[in-house]
Order: C-alpha cells, then structure tokens, then sequence
C-alpha cells in the first residue's frame, strides 16, 4: 500500500466548487507532481465542512491546517512553503483558527467547537467517491450487525427507543413510521428516501449525499430489512448534479462489493436500489407528490389516508424517510439508542443540521445538538450579525415556517418550541433578518414562492395564496387597509385548515408569524404609509437634510433621472421626489450623510 | 460483501490510508524540513519514518513536518514529542537510525540515548 506523510483535503460540495475548488484541486495535483511529492502527498476530495462563508476551503493534514478563501494561485505558495518546506502559510489560514499567533485545531475553531456531528460526521473528513474511506470509517459495520445478529424488530425497537424524529419536516417519530411499514400487509413493500430538498437556501441533504453517500445507502438497506422492502429509491432534484453522481458512484461500488444485491452479508437479505431524478417542484418534496413522481406520473399530492405507510409506491407499503433522518441511523446502531437519546432535550433527541443564511457572518452548514438555543447558534457558531447590525428575526423551517423575533432568541432549538413560537423545524433552513429587514417584504418573498410552487391541485391553496400575494402587495404598495389586515389573517386560517397536502397547510406560517410578531410594521405600512426598515420602494421618500448638506453636488451628479437640483457651492440641494426612482445612489455617494431615506 | 469479519478487515486494511485525518494525541514526531534539512536528507528520513509509523501499525503517532529548528550542521534531525515527557531532539539521522528510533523509543519508551543532541554535543 502506499503511504503518504500528508493529505490535502480540498471541499468538493457544491459551495465551494462554484468557487473554483475543482481547479485548486487541480492546481495541486500539478504542482505536488512537479515537485516530486507525489510518492509522499496525496490530494482528497471531500464534502462540505460546512463553513461555506470561508470557502473554498483546503485542510492539510497530519497538521490540520485550514486554509480558506484560497484562490488558484495560492496553491502554489501553499505546495512550495507548506508541503515542500513545511512551513504553515499563516496568511492563508482561516483568520479564526489563529490566536496569539499560533494555530489552534479546527475543533476549537468558534464555528466547530458547539457543533456535534452526527449526520455529518464524515462529511469534510472523506472522499465520497471511495467506499473504503467510508468502511474505514465504520462504514456498513451497522448493516453488517444487523444483518447477521439482529432481527426486523429489535432494529425497529431500538429506532423506536433512540427517540428519533423525522429530519424532513414534520417531526414524526421515526420508529413508529418503520413500524407501521413493518406491520402493513403486503407482499412487495419500498422504502423511499426523500432528497427533494427545495426550501429556499437550505442545502443540508445535498450536503449529506454529496460528502457522505455510502450512509443513504446502508441506512436505507437497515430500513428495508427492517420493515420487509427489497428495493429502494431515492428521489432527488436533477438540480443536484454532483450529489446525484456521488451517490450513483456510491450505489454502483456498494453493488460491486456485494453490499446491495442479493444474499448481502450471506444472508437471505437482499436489497437492491435506484435514484429517481426529481425536475424540483416544491411540491415534490411532499411526501404523496413525491410518490406520484417517482410512478411517473405527475407531482401531486394524495389526500392522506391511506398513509405511504399502507399504500404508497405502486399502491405498496412504502416507508419514506429524509436524508438527514436516514443519515443518523447507522450511528444509532452501532452507538445505542441510549447514546443518541443522552443528546438533545426531552421530546427531541439528537442533533440538528442547520443551513444557516441571510444576514450572517458564517454562512454554511451546522450540526448543534438540539436543545441548543437561538442564540448560541446565530452567535456562537454563525459569528453574528454582520456590520454591527441589530438582530431583529429567524426565518426557520423555509416557506413553512415562521418568523422568530429577537424577543425569543434565548429559546432552544426543539420542534416543540419552535411549533409553539408559531414556526417549525422544517427541513433546517435558518435564515436570520436584521435591522434592514422589511417584515412585510419578507414575507411577501415567501409568499410568492409558494404561490408559484403550489400544484394548482386544490382550492385553498391554489386561489387562497395568491389572494393573500396580492393583498400583502397592496400593504407594500402603501393602498393597503385595515380590512387587508382582518382578511388576511382569516384567509390564512382558512387555507392552512383546507388545503390538501402540508405545502397548503403550511403556506400561510410566514404571514401569520410575521403579523403576530411584527403587527406594528404592518400597521406603519397601512396607517402612516412608512416602511421602518426602508425596504418596500413604494413608501419611500429621500430627502436632503438641509443642515448636513455641504453644497458639494455628489448625489446630482450620481442621480440617473437627475431628479435632484441645486447650484454647486451655492445651495442646499433638494430632490424631487415625484421623478425619484429611488435607486439609493444618492444616499450612498453622499460623503455626509446629508441624505436619508424614510 | 460474505461476512462481518470480511468487513473488518477491509476496514483494517483502509484505516491506514485516513489514520491521518483522525485527532491523534498521542506522539508527535517532528521532521526539520527546511532547506537545510532538506539538501541534508530530511525527506527519506520522513519516508522511513512514516512507513514504520505504518508498518507497525501504531495508532496516535504523527509524523509531521517543521521548518529550520536552528541547527542545521545537525541536520537531518526531528524530534518526539510526548505528553508529559520532555522533548527529544534526534540529529545526523537517517533511514536506518529513524526506524530504530521507532522500535526503540516509540515502541518501547526507551530513548535511544546515542543518536540524542545531548550525546552529540558532549
């Protein structure tokens, strides 16, 4: 075998690689080549690390040096200093993973140290395309366990007694879901993984299969041996292309090496499994949808009863799970139920991937037990708010869930209390909103998305959302009333009561929350025709003030309309805010800040 | 894939290429890998170092490169690093002497007292 004295592990997730670490990677090739080290180092290509904000981003290890922000050319001061000399490029290190000018280890990093990592475990830390590397790290040892030395029901029990919730949306205890499969009469039965990951800016499943494939793989063939399946699908976007061709590598090496197939293990088990390429409709990612799309038929949800459970796939008990849900499951195995229930609170046991977006200093992908609050992770692991801004709302669960203001930062993060607080846990999306952030204008953003997603199948949500689209777009336009106020809030109740499938029922969360907690921005939009945060075009006036203004003639000549008049030197300058596009270019040439918005 | 023990031992066999990537911290063994070193014939000493390191299967042992420790008419060099033990500087190294530096002292916690900067100097 050959040994290698260092590996350079360059992020291959989609983040990175539309940074260009294809060509980093690339670049060390060459280079480790030219300078003859290639006998000595070897380059790795992982999945995400999560800390996209810094990307892309290249560990080099036995010394754990984690460079960020690397351009191509970087690399080669890095193979030259580092690899040839064995000089860490401080320069070139994550600004974070430095104190007192030494370099810390990764872990002790603020973004690593609160996170724990369990569906992500291997994500960052092997390279997907190599089953081995997977097997190395425990990989298919839970299957292997279960095969051999456990029955359906004592894997089912100990899923059941891990207190495992489903990762995709509702929160439904896992256990119970395998056991209703287990138990449905039937003579052919599926199990389905759910990868039709499509909230806006959440990216955790994608993640998971294209850093750590081979664990959708043995999970899913512990599921079907469990509940009685011999086939599995896993339906996921076409608009995932290296996660599809991760896992399609990962399927293709587990069937060489007898890990799906018949007789697997030498057993009587066999299970074999397909991808199915989703066209990403939201829709899709609702569970009877995404059955019908996987038939090839068209992407509309059943009304439930019969539950996947008792008719799914094909009319056959089907058991259909999320990625991150599947992701877990091998480590309960091979750790306990006890192990994996000793984290978290109560009622939800375990860890949580969060995409974390919008207004934030460390945008990426983290794990944190739950029972974690608001505050630790916004803080803590995401770095805060960006320019010393206020905090002023969470988005969580997409265009499902809701909007948590500052008030309830210090929650921890569970199902329950993000269902009390009015949002949910959704897939994971966490999008934080500061000062600037417009309440109104938000969600109208979730709004529309729903309005253009929704399948045109029922009523309420069909007609219901885009009524309350256009009645949101009448409060932003300033001709909103205070019966738009009453109306809206009634048809939200209205289509969350019936609506066919949970993207009805859950469209109107980002209204309701936003009209519960921030009632007051709404009222300012009605009543006194403002927006607070400056957002909505249509309520806003710029303005000289006629103190600061220094006569100076920057905004004139910036204005594109040339809506603003004044003589250099001489007068105060003054906008006219009938031919006033509001473009914002004249607040921000302004040297004095003798312009203001409102 | 026949059995578990088959999966054991492909696992066994692929821990070596990722042993690496894990948090050892355990003993540190530290190559002076600049110029000096280098030109003095640092880099098979490395090698040496590493094949033993995984020959021998030991687990939490790195082997990691520095740049000029200082002396450089002492190259090749490296030293052990061990949690509650002092440092060891090894000098004039090669192959040979950093496999026995293995078998000795990482192995059997016996300092190989003669290869020693203490020794060297006196």
């Amino acid at each position: 075998m050959e040994l290698y004295r260092s590996h350079i592990l360059v992020c291959g997730g989609t983040g990175c690689v539309s940074s260009d670490s294809l060509k980093i990677e690339e670049r060390f090739i060459d280079l480790i080549e030219k300078n003859d080290l290639k006998n000595e180092a070897k380059v790795v290509k992982t999945g995400c690390f999560g800390l996209c904000e810094a990307g892309p981003i290249v560990i080099v290890y036995p010394e754990g040096a984690f460079y960020s922000q690397l351009k191509v050319e970087d690399v080669d001061t890095i193979v030259s200093e580092h690899l040839v000399k064995g000089r860490i490029v401080t320069d070139l290190l994550y600004k974070e993973s430095i104190q007192e000018g030494e370099m810390q280890s990764i872990n002790d990093v603020g973004f690593y140290k609160k996170q724990e990592r369990v569906a992500l475990r291997n994500c960052g830390v092997i390279n997907p395309e190599v089953i081995e590397e997977y097997i190395a790290y425990d990989g298919y040892e839970a299957l292997g366990r279960v095969l051999t030395d456990m029955t359906p029901e004592e894997v089912i029990q100990i899923v059941k007694d891990s207190g495992l919730r489903g990762r995709g949306g509702g929160g439904f205890p896992t256990g119970l879901k395998w056991d209703f499969t287990a138990k449905a009469e039937g003579d052919q039965k599926y199990v389905a993984c759910n990868a039709d990951e499509g909230d806006p800016g959440a990216f955790m499943d994608r993640s998971v299969l294209e850093g750590d494939p081979h664990v959708i793989i043995e999970s899913m063939a512990i599921a079907a041996y469990a509940v009685g399946a011999n086939k599995g699908y896993v339906y996921i976007r076409a608009e995932y292309p290296i996660a599809v061709n991760r896992l399609q590598i990962a399927i293709d090496q587990a069937k060489d090496m007898g890990l799906l197939g018949e007789n697997i293990f030498d057993t009587d088990f066999s299970f074999d499994m397909e991808i199915r390429l989703g066209a990403g409709a939201f829709v899709c990612g609702e569970e009877t949808a995404l059955i019908n799309s996987i038939e090839g038929k068209r992407g509309m949800p059943r009304p439930r009863p019969p539950f996947p459970a008792v008719k799914g796939i094909f009319n056959k008990p089907t058991l259909l799970n999320n990625v991150e849900t599947y992701a877990n499951v091998p480590q309960i195995i091979l750790r306990g139920a006890e192990w994996f229930s000793s984290i978290g609170t109560e009622k939800s046991k375990g860890t949580k991937v969060f995409a974390l977006g919008g207004k934030i200093n460390n945008t990426g992908l983290l794990e944190i037990p739950m029972g974690t609050t608001l505050r630790e992770a916004i803080y803590d692991v995401g770095g805060g708010i960006p320019n010393g801004k206020a905090f002023k709302a969470v988005q969580t669960g997409g265009p499902s869930g809701g909007c948590i203001p500052a008030a309830h930062i210090d929650t921890p993060i569970d199902y329950d209390n993000l269902i009390e607080l009015g949002s949910m846990m959704g897939s994971g999306g966490m999008i934080v909103m500061d000062e600037d952030n417009c309440m109104v204008d938000i969600a109208r953003f979730f709004l529309d998305f729903t309005v253009e997603e929704s399948c045109g199948k029922c009523t309420p949500c069909r007609d219901g959302t885009k009524r309350m689209l256009e009645m949101l777009d009448k409060i932003a336009a300033g001709t909103g009333t205070v019966e738009d106020l009453t109306k809206l809030q009634t048809l939200a109740k209205t289509i969350k009561n019936a609506s066919l499938c949970g993207l009805g029922q859950t469209a109107p969360n980002p209204v309701l929350s936003t009209l519960h907690y921030f009632m007051d921005e709404y009222e300012a939009h009605v009543h006194e025709k403002r927006c607070p945060a400056g957002v909505c075009k249509a309520l806003l006036n710029y303005m000289v003030i006629d103190e600061k203004c220094k006569k100076c003639g920057i905004c004139a000549a910036k204005c594109p309309v040339n809506c603003i008049s004044g003589t250099k030197g001489k007068t105060v300058y003054h906008i006219d805010t009938e031919q006033c596009i509001k473009c914002n270019a004249c607040l921000e040439a302004c040297p004095f800040d003798a312009i203001k918005k409102g | 894939m026949k059995s578990l023990e088959e999966l054991r031992k492909l696992r066994k066999d692929s821990l070596d290429q990722v042993d690496m990537r894990r948090s050892g911290k355990g003993t540190r063994i530290v190559v002076g890998m600049a110029t000096c070193g280098i030109s003095a014939g640092a880099r098979p000493v490395m090698m040496a170092l590493v094949e033993e390191v995984k020959k021998r299967t030991l687990q939490d042992v790195t082997v990691t490169q520095t740049g000029c420790i200082g002396a450089c008419r002492l190259e090749p060099m490296f030293e052990v690093y061990r949690a509650g033990e002092e440092k060891v500087t090894y000098v004039h190294m090669d192959g040979e002497k950093a496999k026995r530096v293995v078998a000795e002292h990482i192995v059997n916690g016996k300092v190989v007292q003669e290869y020693t900067i203490g020794a060297y100097e006196k």
